[in-house]
């Protein structure tokens, strides 16, 4: 008969109040538990969704990511082949890797001649091979998430993708079969955005260019006047944010060099580098400082979180989210925890009395009352843990889906509670932790009672 | 030999601005190994006198010696362990804990002092046997009667062979003839156990069975204690 015991007794004894107060513990630790699965499953959805995207690393050119967008091409890295050659052939970089593949951005004009339309875009010039080795990456088993190859994929060396509002603008909607694109009312424009020759071609129907559709894309070059290129969309596809499938159009790397740099030496915007694991970022990204540093370029390395800043707002809403979740249940917890322990107390005002009159301590009341506290938290976290696994299951199997933002394709509504050992643990600890703290202030009330006023009590 | 001295013993209550004298000056001593009463009108003080020779409650004045030992001296933590040593309580209410059964009740102050669960068990139950509830040992105490719970708290107050048992009107709350029964047990554990037994009672059977009489009004002893060793 210790002190655990008499407590576990104490609590059984007066079963519904601690029944609805392990309910209310219950319900807190599954409401932070699914929420937190839910947390935990978009944060690494999203950075899955990033990583096959943009990689974890990339190697850029001092200013690219701030001025780039103005002229990509004037920020290229030279002798870049040789450059991912040396990293991959670093004894400790290259363990960590699992993918490197360069890419060339560029602005630009694209226009559909034989409709007399054109807009400005920025071009991707990518490594197929690359692009689809990145997409492969999956070190948290995401389910549900789109895996397939890009669409350039076994294209001609002209082959270009773009973004639906690109062909939305071109007016080649019929051709590359994309949903939802009305017409527009004919816009009379005060002069001709077309040089006359180009303008009094006949205009092909679309219908007659299924199968071969074709855009030039005219481009800013690194120096000199810019280049044209005929290339031909196998694909319009959806981009998830409007200001990107307005604007994108997606090429072959080999093509997208020639443009910019026509005969002379290639050069590419970014060496995307996708590790094998995300935990090796830091590591790899030390490696990375020691192997350009002394380079003959200004170099430096960004990682998925600073290329895509919604990765960075996104799991900080939802970080910020959670712990009002968390900290409002704590509060709950602490207040009903508290609150039976008072009346605990107050209703067994003389068995504490007879207690210190049998040579019991205050510390040893102090203890028992704790110890109680103690109890329900650890049943408490016990029970909400396994009640949130099994609701997470359900939850899991129930088929529900959601729309990442930034994403074009539904995903499957996941929460990880399962195997998410430092969220149990945390919740479980914190749980415990709170309700031995709103133990201790009945408990110490108690230790001080006088034993002659407590015995005396009706 | 006395078990108890007590000397010149004060305890006023305050309630509000009125100053309650409940104890005024009483100094008497109590022979050990006998059965000594205190009767007097109700409010005359006996409750607070018992409280003070348990060392439940602090005196305003003067001090009591239990044992050889000036309770006054000790902290709180040395005084509950003194009590847990040599001070047995039966109270008018029972006070069983009632989470605990009969045999875990008279456990418990063999668990504070720390005595080994098998001679826990086997005193537990050598007391219980020795108050006739042998084969109550796994009740609970709300599934035993008055007189068995007050059998009980005996069996719980002689468990560590205390020096001392002090009990404020245990027939209180039993009929007479249940009332008689505990009385005969504690007069008879009482020479079983050789231990210096007080009682506090308007209960004319247990003046009846007591070596001596305390005799307590306004506060202050009635008469001079009769003081005889017990044979
Ligand atoms: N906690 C208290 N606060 C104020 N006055 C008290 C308190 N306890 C006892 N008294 C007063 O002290 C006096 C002695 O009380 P005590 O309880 O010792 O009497 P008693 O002899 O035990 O009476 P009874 O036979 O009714 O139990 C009484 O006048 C009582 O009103
Ligand atoms: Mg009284």
């Amino acid at each position: 008969m210790n002190t655990l015991q008499l407590a576990a007794r104490n609590l059984v004894r007066n079963r519904r109040r601690t029944l609805t107060t392990l309910l209310a513990m219950i319900v807190g630790v599954v409401a932070v538990l699914i929420f937190g699965g839910y947390d935990r499953n978009i944060r690494l959805g999203l950075e899955t969704d990033f990583v096959r995207g943009s990689g974890h690393l990339q190697i850029q050119h001092r200013d690219y990511f701030l001025f780039g967008s103005g002229n990509p091409a004037a920020y290229g890295i030279r002798d870049y082949a040789q450059l991912m050659q040396k990293l991959q052939a670093d004894p400790q970089l290259a363990p960590l890797l699992q993918v490197v593949t360069p890419v060339l951005d560029l602005g630009g004009i694209a226009g559909n001649f034989a409709s007399g339309v054109s807009r400005t875009v920025y071009g991707r010039g990518v490594d197929v091979a690359g692009q689809n080795r990145l997409k492969q990456w999956n070190d948290y088993r995401m389910v549900g998430l789109p895996q397939r190859s890009v669409a350039l994929t076994g294209t001609a060396p002209n082959a270009a993708v773009v973004g639906t509002g690109v062909a939305r603008v071109l007016q080649l909607c019929g051709p590359l079969q994309v949903k939802d694109c009305p017409q527009p009312l004919p816009v009379r424009e005060q002069g001709s955005t077309m040089p006359a020759d180009l303008a009094a071609l006949p205009v092909a129907s679309p219908a007659a260019n299924v199968g071969r559709v074709q855009i030039e894309l005219l481009a800013a070059r690194a120096s000199g006047a810019p280049n044209v290129a005929s290339l031909q969309v196998v694909k319009a596809e959806q981009q998830g944010v409007k200001a990107l499938d307005d604007i994108s159009v997606q090429l072959h790397l080999t093509q997208a060099q020639q443009l910019v740099y026509g005969q002379g030496a290639p050069q590419v915007s970014a060496i995307v580098l996708q590790l094998r694991h995300s935990r090796d970022m830091s590591a790899a990204r030390a490696r990375l400082a020691q192997l350009l540093q002394g380079g003959s370029q200004p170099l430096v390395v960004q990682d998925f979180a600073t290329l895509n800043p919604q990765y960075g707002q996104i799991t900080g809403m939802f970080a910020a989210i959670l712990g009002f979740v968390a900290v409002l249940i704590g509060a709950i917890v602490l207040f009903t925890v508290g609150n039976t322990m008072s009346m605990a107390v107050v209703e067994r005002t003389v068995e504490i009395g007879t207690l210190r009159a049998l040579g019991l301590r205050q510390a040893g009341i102090r203890r028992l009352f704790v110890s109680e506290g103690l109890l329900l938290g650890v049943s408490g976290a016990l029970l909400g843990s396994l009640l949130a696994l099994g609701l997470a299951w359900l939850i899991n199997h129930s088929g529900l889906t959601w729309l990442p933002p930034g994403n074009s394709e539904r995903i499957p509504l996941l929460v990880r509670v399962a195997g998410e050992y430092g969220m149990l643990l945390a919740t479980a600890v914190g749980l415990i932790v709170l309700s031995v703290l709103s133990a201790w202030w009945p408990a110490r009330r108690a230790a001080r009672l006088d034993i002659v006023e407590a015995l005396r009590h009706a | 030999m006395s078990a108890i001295e007590v000397i010149d013993l004060s305890r006023h209550y305050r309630l509000g601005s009125v100053d309650v004298p409940a104890l005024r000056g009483v100094s008497l001593s109590i022979a050990a190994n006998a059965f000594t009463v205190l009767s007097g009108p109700s409010g005359s003080g006996k409750s607070t006198l018992l409280n003070l020779l348990g060392g439940l409650d602090r005196p305003d004045s003067g001090h009591v010696v239990v044992a050889g030992q000036r309770l006054d001296t000790l902290d709180d933590n040395h005084l509950s362990d003194f009590r847990a040593r040599h001070i047995g309580f039966v109270f008018q209410h029972f006070n069983l804990l009632p989470v605990l059964t009969a045999r875990e009740n008279v456990e418990y102050p063999l668990l504070l002092a720390g005595v080994a669960a098998v001679e826990r068990r086997r005193r537990a139950a050598e007391l219980l046997d020795a108050v006739g509830l042998a084969d109550r040992a796994a009740n609970l105490p709300g599934q035993l009667s008055g007189g068995q719970r007050q059998r009980v708290a005996i069996a719980r107050a002689l468990a560590l062979r205390p020096a001392l048992v002090l009990a404020d009107e245990p027939t209180a709350n039993l009929d007479s003839h249940t009332g008689a029964a505990i009385i005969a047990l504690m007069r008879d554990m009482q020479r079983q156990y050789q231990t210096c037994f007080v009682f506090s009672s308007h209960d004319a059977q247990l003046l009846a069975a007591a070596d001596h009489a305390v005799l307590l009004r306004d506060g202050q002893l009635q008469a001079p204690a009769a003081v005889k060793e017990a044979a």
